[in-house]
């Protein structure tokens, strides 16, 4: 969706090349989900927030209405025959599409041996005490609030 | 009344889960199960699994399909009503667009004072190997329960998704086929529905 949504802008002019990259470095740092962030910017830059409104009901509606229809179809079939073998077969096949861009998030960001070790922290923690991902998110984001603050030096000012 | 409440917590569920993603949609998925599947009773293991695989097919950004799906079943499969089930599509995705607009339109306003802003880059690096470690859980609770009787630890399979060993043939398939072979994960999809249509 980004290369997209790269293309599209600069072909109408809205954004300048060299503005993309930041824009597209803020929209993944932001909270949410990053094509909906990028929308939401670029809609402010042009109209304010009215324009922001516009991008991102504009950039969610299509996935909306055909994941509603294919949620709709699927809770009226769910029991067919057919449907149940088939979700039989994917529904292994899901798990490990979900490990996979974990693997390569693994190997792109986990450097050091305490990067391992929050990974598996909070892996644990996670999985099997059920503890939920919220606090591991706010407990890390103090962590590391904290440890890049005292890093700069200005813990001393 | 009960189902204005569901609507208001559903509201309430997917607002937090907006304002606490960050690092992506897969991270967005784990916010997601925690909260649909373990915190609220709302839907089961092998429900969250066939959402997860029909978000992943469907054009779109992961996180809010999967949003917009769970507010359907979520509402439909406590009403009965099909249009209660579009409000709670709407809902769900409405509430998880919020946090980001608001907290975007504020970063839009002190866009250089963040730009260049180390502290927050220097942050944000802690917080990527903990979201690895976070989806990694959502793959696990995927296939084991783990219950907690008197501070001792049981795990089981879920056996929704891994009836048999057949099942771990597909997972190990799909994991090869996805990482080494890297194979369009809709057609890893179809593969494992073709798969099970043959093999069950």
């Amino acid at each position: 969706m980004i290369p997209l949504i790269q293309a599209e802008m600069s072909r109408r002019r809205w954004i300048s090349d060299d503005d993309l990259p930041d824009i597209v470095a803020l929209s993944q740092s932001a909270p949410g989900v990053m094509a909906v962030n990028i929308s939401i910017f670029a809609g402010y830059k042009l109209r304010g927030v009215k324009g922001s409104i516009a991008a991102t009901l504009g950039s969610i509606t299509p996935s909306f209405l055909i994941i509603l229809a294919i949620a709709m179809f699927f809770t009226a079939f769910k029991d067919n025959p057919w449907v149940v073998r088939a979700f039989k077969g994917i529904r292994p096949v899901v798990i490990s599409l979900i490990a996979v861009p974990m693997v390569n998030m693994a190997r792109k960001s986990c450097k050091s041996w305490w990067a391992w070790l929050l990974a598996v922290v909070s892996l644990v923690l996670v999985a099997f005490l059920n503890v939920s991902p919220i606090y591991i998110i706010i407990c890390v984001l103090v962590l590391g609030f904290s440890v890049t603050y005292y890093k700069e030096g200005r813990w001393k000012r | 009344m009960e189902t204005l409440e569901l609507i208001a917590q559903l509201a309430w569920t997917f607002f937090i889960i907006g304002a606490f993603t960050i690092g992506g949609g897969y991270a967005m998925l784990s916010l997601i199960q925690n909260q649909v599947v373990v915190e609220h009773p709302w839907i089961s293991e092998s429900t969250f699994t066939d959402i997860v695989a029909v978000s992943q097919m469907t054009p779109g950004p992961i996180g809010i399909n999967s949003a917009t799906y769970v507010g359907y079943d979520v509402l439909y499969a406590a009403t009965g009503s099909q249009w209660l089930g579009v409000c709670g599509s709407l809902t769900a995705t409405l509430a998880l667009m919020l946090p980001s607009f608001v907290i975007m339109l504020l970063i839009v306003r002190f866009y250089v004072k963040f730009r260049s802003s180390t502290l927050y880059a220097g942050t944000l690096a802690w917080l990527k190997p903990a979201v690895v470690g976070l989806i990694g859980a959502a793959a696990i609770i995927l296939i084991f329960k783990t219950t907690w009787v008197s501070g001792v630890p049981t795990i089981s399979v879920v056996t929704e998704n891994f009836p048999d060993w057949k099942s771990w043939m597909l997972l190990a398939g799909a994991f090869i086929a996805g990482y080494w072979g890297k194979v369009n994960p809709i057609y890893i999809i179809l593969a494992g529905a073709a798969l099970g249509l043959v093999l069950y």
